[in-house]
């Protein structure tokens, strides 16, 4: 197990608004090809330590290493490289408003490379297709999507550049069941036809039984356990016990089981 | 990522038809080279009636780059060539799944209608929104009214928390502001009348233009647009982030009436503290004239007051004040207005609020030009 590459090393993370501690020597590996799910209560953190891997938060203390870079202390240049290679799904899709989502999806293009404007609109219809969303998609604003539409949309832009690692903030909240069991797979396919590694904050019990590897579990300010589900379920943690053996969770698990 | 990697193509004839030799990464990064050459392969090698495309030398391929690969391959085929791939590995061939479940040929780009048809398009716009518009106040200050005149006859339904809290919010807490602003333009009004009246010799009458000028319309004028610009875009933002935020509905729901409970506390508040407001305004801006003149003219403050006597009556002073309850209400009317017509979004709240301060001063100007023409009619 220990063998396989960690594309993300985070150690010894602390972060800290005024006198609230949220991590405090937090270490967590993520590896190649590996989907995994971060979940634990509200307030424990879990999209602060997405934004500090992303280094949308300067942590407190610690290291982060990203692709064998570490983030911190890196140069402008080497930064925007590195950005290039992973992609951010944000909760609500965080759409640029102004833009169609065929324009979205070529923010990148145009940012970061000089393609042709046949070649840029080739590439985003392939993308819109790739996540599901019809091409009439493509066209049209955010403001005119639906919830889980936009969640495409976003997910189709964080796919423009074929990152390596792709960072997901609760891609299900606000899904119907349907809609979200559909992102779940479709989630799972696009990280295996891609070859993606998927860091996925969530709360949802499907989410995490579709299509996580491995989870992790914040709590007590730090990771208290990360392993495959199997782990979780053994686990005497009282919050650990409560959230993977409560009745939600023995719903889901049977859903996952049919 | 090694600065060498490239992204290259080669062609070679063979007795049959042609070999296309792709090498090096095919990745979204490295493809832009590829893309012209592509492209124009087609109509170049139609002769042959077979075209093999040799993936062994590639060393990455993204989705990217098996679009090329995909378009390449498709465009030959309708050429009428017979296409085959060599040396596909299982990886290769999921990405290139993945790229032909999308068929070229669909517009991306919005259809950009030529210029008169978008200038024509615009300015109707403006005109039915400007008359939509119009109607919508009109019809808010009749609802206003009946409101009003519902809270005079059952005094009960005055909210009066509310009432003295955005009087201290929109009159008590912009005093500062008005009496500083008003104080310097008396000061400059009084200086650059006396600049030009000196050369008259008829410097004295730096009082009598400050006096008139200030308490007929310079007073009330700056504190409409002052209040207009704090207190109007205060109003939008906060019922509007209220609107956003469905609590105005939610207040329906429970039988309390928006109108009740945001839009007459602010009117009123308004109504009542512009004139405070224009009152002390007008004294401000007497000071400061006062002040420069007796620097400039050495005109003492009593020589000052004494000419003051002289220059106005209570009209001169009235003409100003009487105008305040009426800019106070289309402030607030404008604002509230405003505020209650912002939909689901937060881009909303602001273009409310940018449209709300605007209308407002210019209601303001055009109602202070109306009674300008109203009271010289009437001779006073």
């Amino acid at each position: 197990m220990d063998n396989r590459e960690a594309v993300i090393k985070v150690r010894g993370l602390r972060n800290q608004f005024g006198p609230q501690i949220i991590h405090d020597n937090l270490n967590l590996d993520v590896y190649r090809g590996e989907v995994l799910g971060i979940v634990g209560g509200s307030g424990t953190g879990k999209s602060v330590l997405l934004r500090s891997i992303v280094g949308l938060q300067r942590p407190t203390a610690g290291t982060v290493t990203v692709l064998g870079q570490t983030i911190l202390g890196m140069e402008e240049g080497e930064r925007r490289l590195l950005e290039q290679k992973w992609g951010i799904l944000f909760q609500d899709g965080a759409l640029f408003s102004a833009l169609t989502v065929a324009e979205n999806i070529q923010v990148p293009y145009r940012e970061h490379l000089q393609l042709s404007d046949r070649l840029m609109d080739e590439l985003a219809a392939l993308k819109i297709t790739m996540v599901g969303l019809p091409l009439e998609a493509g066209t049209k604003y955010p403001s005119e999507l639906s919830g889980g539409m936009r969640k495409r949309a976003g997910l189709a832009r964080a796919l423009a550049l074929d990152p390596e690692i792709l960072f997901l903030d609760e891609p299900t909240a606000g899904l119907d069941p349907i809609g979200a069991a559909a992102f779940d797979t479709l989630i799972r396919d696009l990280q295996r036809t891609l070859g993606l590694t998927v860091f996925l904050v969530t709360h949802d019990l499907d989410t995490l039984h579709a299509t996580c590897d491995r989870i992790a579990v914040l709590a007590d300010k730090r990771v208290t356990l990360a392993g495959t589900m199997s782990d979780m379920l053994k686990s005497e943690h009282p919050w650990i016990k409560e959230y993977f053996t409560g009745p939600r969770a023995r719903a889901a698990q049977s859903s996952a089981a049919d | 990522m090694s600065g060498t990697a490239t992204a290259t193509l080669e062609t070679e004839e063979t007795d049959v038809g042609f070999l296309l030799r792709a090498k090096g990464d095919w990745t979204v990064r490295l493809i832009r080279g590829l893309d012209e050459p592509l492209a124009q392969l087609a109509p170049e090698h139609t002769r042959g009636y077979d075209a093999v495309i040799d993936l062994t030398g590639l060393d990455r391929l993204d989705t990217a780059g098996a679009w090329m690969l995909h378009r390449t391959s498709e465009q030959l085929r309708i050429a009428g060539l017979r296409v085959s791939y060599r040396g596909e590995t299982p990886e290769i061939r999921t990405l290139l799944d993945v790229a032909e479940t999308y068929r070229a040929g669909f517009n991306l780009r919005l259809p950009k209608p030529p210029f008169y048809e978008e200038l024509a398009e615009r300015i109707g716009g403006f005109i039915v929104a400007g008359v939509e518009e119009v109607r919508g106040l009109v019809g808010f200050f009749g609802l206003l009214l009946q409101v009003l005149w519902r809270t005079i006859k059952h005094p009960s339904r005055l909210r009066l928390v509310p009432l003295v809290h955005h009087m201290e919010r929109a009159g008590f807490d912009a005093l500062p502001i008005v009496c500083l602003i008003t104080f310097l333009i008396g000061g400059v009004l009084a200086q650059q009348g006396a600049v030009q009246l000196q050369k008259f010799g008829a410097e004295i009458f730096t009082v009598n233009l400050v006096a008139i000028t200030f308490l007929r319309e310079v007073g009330i004028l700056l504190t409409a647009i002052i209040v207009a610009g704090r207190s109007g875009s205060a109003f939008t933002a906060e019922i509007g982030s209220m609107k956003m935020r469905e609590e105005v509905d939610a207040m329906r729901t429970l039988g309390l009436d928006p109108m009740d409970m945001l839009v007459v506390p602010r009117v009123l508040a308004l109504m009542i503290m512009l004139p405070m407001l224009t009152f002390i305004a007008d004294l401000m801006g007497l000071l400061g004239g006062m002040v420069v003149v007796w620097d400039m003219l050495d005109t003492s403050p009593g020589v000052f007051i004494v000419r003051l006597h002289d220059a106005s009556n209570f009209w001169t002073f009235g003409v100003g004040m009487i105008k305040a309850p009426f800019m106070a209400l289309i402030i607030a009317l404008i604002a509230c207005y405003s505020g209650l017509r912002v939909t689901g979004s937060a881009e909303s709240v602001g273009n409310q609020t940018t449209k709300s301060v605007v209308k407002s001063i210019f209601m303001v100007i055009v109602v202070d030009a109306l009674f300008a023409v109203f009271f010289t009619a009437m001779g006073i």
